[in-house]
């Protein structure tokens, strides 16, 4: 049967009126097979490989976007955890930094705007190369433009390190004070579970699980999904699931559709479709302003936790129907600094730090993209890191931060990061918070329900 | 979700035309069409939520010339009669709108 003027125009209409696009392609590429005992070898072998692979990532998303006529917005790589590319090589700081600048100037070669893979897998404990890793952060990450990095600090199988924890707070204080705004802080998040298949910055990376190449997907249509609420204003909340289910099934499609199409092309193979509902600061773009049309009043106060918990609850239902590969992270981004609706609702004194951390108690990733005084203490920061991730590890689920402590300013005031990072108003955070647990370090054990076997 | 469209090595596409209507877009579509050699299938076109929604089925297998040069005169098409005009691959509407 041909497809009805009614179904061409809801598709139109998605992408003309609601913002709907593919928000990123993302190619994972193993780099494993590239390790050297001397460093020129491995930079000239993945920088080799990056270029390559990521002209033709453009090539191929331009030929697909044309052909379907939905925005490809964002083309990305992930790599294998750059610590395990460190580990032959002598445990410099210089040697680290040297590798995210050949990453950087790969990117930049190959028209690829982020560039994820910077981080190392330390849920249970650090080797040298990591360690060495992690002191070079505050350098790789302020030195170059396109480099992401990510760290997994704890998950369910293991606890948390808070060796590593600890470390990290210090860790984030430097490179806030090497960059402007601590802007290199947006560019890192530490998680607990980390997915080996995100196709979402900052927290991307190629898992040692992976094949040589995957092509993963992340779909986004808050807009699509926030009209579809305002259109069932008097239904109720079962009727309204089935609403934002049938939605999420259609776009969900759509990207797997897309991303097996850029993998055939590239003769790659396609991975997973991340169904993610991710902000942006257009104006429609908003996860907050989903909640709202459900009527909360405003993000933040009673009644959000439910609705959010509802609405991924949908969206997981509609997309799970669609594809039978569904991955990453999948769940709602809630960036402070890039959603209108949260930036609107922190001003108003609304949404506070320990809401945000109920949120994701539900379905959230994580805090993502809040910024704090740059006066904050690394314990406080460790402090809150620590917190988060044991609401991932003891509830088996991906939790991260991505926080940034802005130096010289003050709760209250707004920063702005410019671009895809939008800009944010400064929460407020304890002063002291946990000094002498934090220092303690050690590892906080796996929960119980990690002994199944 | 493997899906191929009508009959083997057949592309269709789905021109999308919304905005107000007016004497001549069926006209102008049609000789751009002919044209690039693209040969219409079925045209439909409906009144929804204020729009005017026309939709034009196109068998571009033995087009001329390729989908980015189809978009730019679709696009020129489109500022001349003040219209949105959209070209997309058939396939996308099949994922999306069937099981």
């Amino acid at each position: 049967m041909r497809i009805s003027v009614e179904e061409v125009f809801e598709t139109v209409k998605m992408t003309l009126d609601h913002h709907f696009d593919i928000r990123t392609v993302t190619l994972g590429i193993n780099l494993k097979d590239c390790m050297d005992r001397k460093v020129d070898g491995l930079i000239r072998r993945i920088q080799k490989r990056i270029i390559e692979k990521g002209l033709l990532l453009n090539r191929f998303a331009d030929i697909i976007e044309q052909k379907y006529g939905i925005p490809i917005t964002n083309r990305r790589i992930a790599i294998t955890p750059a610590s395990i590319l460190l580990e032959p090589l002598p445990r410099k700081i210089s040697t680290a930094v040297r590798l995210a600048k050949a990453l950087d100037s790969a990117a930049k070669k190959a028209h690829i705007d982020f560039l994820g893979g910077f981080g190392a897998m330390v849920q249970k404990g650090m080797t040298a190369a990591d360690e060495n890793l992690i002191d070079a952060i505050p350098r790789a990450l302020s030195e170059t433009d396109r480099v992401c990095g990510f760290l997994n600090l704890a998950s369910t199988v293991a606890g948390i390190n808070m060796n590593a924890v600890e470390k990290f707070g210090h860790t984030l204080k430097k490179l806030a004070a090497n960059s402007r705004n601590g802007i290199g802080c947006a560019k890192i998040a530490v998680f607990a579970n980390v997915p080996e298949d995100n196709p979402f910055m900052a927290g991307a990376h190629h898992g040692i699980g992976e094949p040589d190449f995957s092509l993963n997907i992340g779909i986004s249509g808050p807009g699509v999904v926030r009209n579809v609420v305002l259109q069932n204003p008097d239904c109720d909340l079962t009727q309204l699931s089935e609403v934002i289910k049938h939605t999420v099934f259609k776009i969900t499609r759509a990207g797997e559709l897309i991303g097996r199409e850029i993998a055939a092309l590239m003769k790659v193979d396609f991975g997973i479709v991340d169904i993610s509902l991710a902000s942006t600061t257009s104006a429609g773009d908003s996860v907050a302003k989903i909640i709202e049309a459900m009527g909360v009043r405003q993000i933040g106060l009673p009644g959000s936790t439910a609705a959010l918990a509802l609405l991924m609850d949908a969206v997981k239902k509609g997309g799970a129907m669609a594809s039978g590969n569904i991955g990453g992270l999948s769940g709602t981004f809630i960036p402070v600094s890039e959603d209108m609706g949260m930036i609107e609702a922190v001003k108003a004194g609304v949404l506070s730090l320990e809401k945000l951390e109920a949120l994701t108690s539900v379905c959230s990733v994580g805090l993502d993209m809040f910024a704090v005084p740059g006066s904050t203490p690394a314990e406080v920061l460790s402090a809150i890191i620590a917190d988060e991730l044991s609401i991932g590890v003891i509830n088996n689920k991906t939790t991260s931060v991505r926080v940034i402590p802005v130096p010289s300013k003050k709760a209250g005031d707004i920063v702005h990061f410019g671009g895809l990072l939008g800009s944010a108003p400064v929460m407020k955070v304890a002063k002291v918070a946990a000094p002498q647990f934090i220092a303690r370090k050690g590892r906080i054990p796996s929960p119980v329900q990690a002994l199944r076997n | 979700m493997v899906r191929k469209s009508g009959k083997k090595n057949t592309q269709i596409c789905i021109v999308t035309i919304t905005g107000a209507d007016k004497v001549g877009i069926i006209a102008k579509l049609a000789t751009a069409m002919a044209k690039a050699n693209i040969n219409i299938i079925d045209v439909n076109q409906k009144i929804m939520e204020d729009y005017f929604v026309m939709t034009m089925a196109t068998d571009v297998t033995n087009a001329t010339i390729d989908m980015g040069k189809i978009k730019k005169q679709l696009d020129k098409l489109g500022r001349e009669m003040s219209l949105n005009i959209t070209i997309q691959d058939e396939t996308i509407f099949k994922a999306m709108h069937r099981i």
